[in-house]
């Protein structure tokens, strides 16, 4: 068990993570969504150790985290920048990790170069974002780190690679369970492979579930105006759009089969909201409010 | 094959159940393993366990330890019975209010059924 308690990260004045509280049983894939500045970065510095939160403690399996050797070596994080003197070659890079990590599988980190199509030979400093990344995932995967952070490290990378990476991190983590916290703003491409999902915006956890337990969580309600803003009286209202005498109102509600039907002979159509539309919703600045007539 | 329009695990449980009822899945017959189920549709194992856990519950499936899950003898049987208790309530009864909709005639509809006899 990961243990985060008031977790707080500042930056001179500005508080980037804002007493998280999380409680993340081990050998699960996370997501972590958030927007721009949501603190994603900040929170998952300090859970590496990379960064002393200005108050809070995390503890990884009952022991402190911060600073502690043993699992230093159990964590793995990776984050856009490749932590590496840029004048290092790509394989110099592997051999460190496989230096550094007792878990390190060479043979693996082998194989990933060559689909990622990596020139082991080559310079940090003279690869592509898009490889510089793929390096990143390769260090991360290969590294089976017990706790594997993965920081937005699909940056620069096209569909096709980006597709080889989450086919590799699946079939990597069910042949070796482990946990792996990825952070992503490509929500819709990913989230099939997330157990569980943290949203955090303004530094706090907005949201922290099972990933399909937010599937069928909200629905969009589609019809005349009038026959809709009477089926959504009460209910939790995330966002509206209308056009002539017809609207269209997502809820934070997950309507039974009875409902549908009946709002279905009112004239009324219902829509899914997937798990991209619901975070863009919950995190959106508009407030929330529930509606009323 | 999964939409957002509910939890992958009861979509998983469904698309089990049709297999079962169509019979390209047989009474006693071995089903994918969690893992494999996962590797193939690109879904996190713990979402098809528990796809699977919800079958083994409502009887469809059962477990040998140690070896696998299996399709339970009686259950082709009992999915098509209760299919067919909710046929007229999901199927039928919403035909009527379409057909009512658009104007179609009762009789009209007993027409069009005959020559499907």
């Amino acid at each position: 068990m990961i243990e985060l308690r008031g977790v707080t990260v500042r930056y001179g004045s500005t508080v980037a993570v804002d007493g998280i509280d999380l409680d993340l049983p081990t050998g699960k894939i996370y997501g972590l969504l958030g927007r721009n500045g949501s603190g994603k970065t900040s929170l998952l510095s300090a859970l590496a150790s990379f960064r002393r939160p200005a108050a809070g403690t995390i503890r990884v399996d009952g022991a402190d985290a911060f600073e502690n050797p043993a699992v230093m070596r159990q964590t793995c994080f990776i984050r856009d920048t490749l932590d590496t003197n840029e004048s290092d070659k790509v394989r110099a890079l592997l051999t460190f990790a496989g230096w550094m990590r007792p878990t390190w599988d060479a043979d693996y980190a082998a194989k990933l170069l060559d689909l990622f199509e990596i020139d082991p030979r080559k310079r940090a400093s003279s690869l592509s974002r898009g490889q510089k990344s793929a390096v990143g995932i390769v260090l991360g995967l290969a590294s089976r780190a017990p706790l594997t952070i993965l920081d937005e490290t699909y940056l620069g990378m096209d569909a096709v690679a980006r597709a080889a990476f989450y086919r590799e991190l699946l079939d990597d983590y069910l042949a070796h369970p482990r946990t792996i916290i990825l952070s992503t703003h490509l929500i819709e491409e990913v989230a099939d492979l997330f157990e569980r999902v943290i949203i955090i915006d303004r530094g706090r956890v907005l949201l922290h579930e099972e990933t399909d337990e937010l599937r069928g969580r909200g629905v969009t309600v589609t019809g005349p105006a009038m026959a809709v803003g009477e089926f959504v009286v009460g209910r939790p209202v995330l966002g509206e759009q209308s056009l002539g005498g017809v609207s269209a109102v997502t809820l934070d509600w997950r309507p039974t089969p009875e409902e549908v039907a009946r709002g279905e002979s009112a004239g009324l159509t219902f829509g899914p909201v997937g798990l991209q539309d619901l975070f863009v919703h919950l995190t959106s600045s508009a407030p929330r409010w529930e509606a009323t007539r | 094959m999964f939409d957002d329009r509910s939890p992958i695990y009861l979509q998983i449980a469904d698309g089990i159940k049709n297999d079962v009822l169509s019979g390209s899945l047989k009474e006693d017959e071995q089903v994918m393993s969690t893992n494999q189920y996962a590797a193939f549709y690109r879904i996190n194992p713990a979402t098809a366990a528990k796809g699977f856990a919800q079958l083994v519950e409502e009887g469809v499936l059962y477990k040998k330890r140690g070896i696998g899950m299996f399709v339970s003898p009686d259950a082709r049987e009992k999915l098509r019975r209760e299919r067919r208790e909710r046929f007229f309530t999901e199927v039928v009864d919403p035909m009527l209010a379409e057909a009512k909709r658009v104007g179609i005639e009762i009789d009209e509809i007993v027409r069009h059924l005959g020559g499907a006899r």
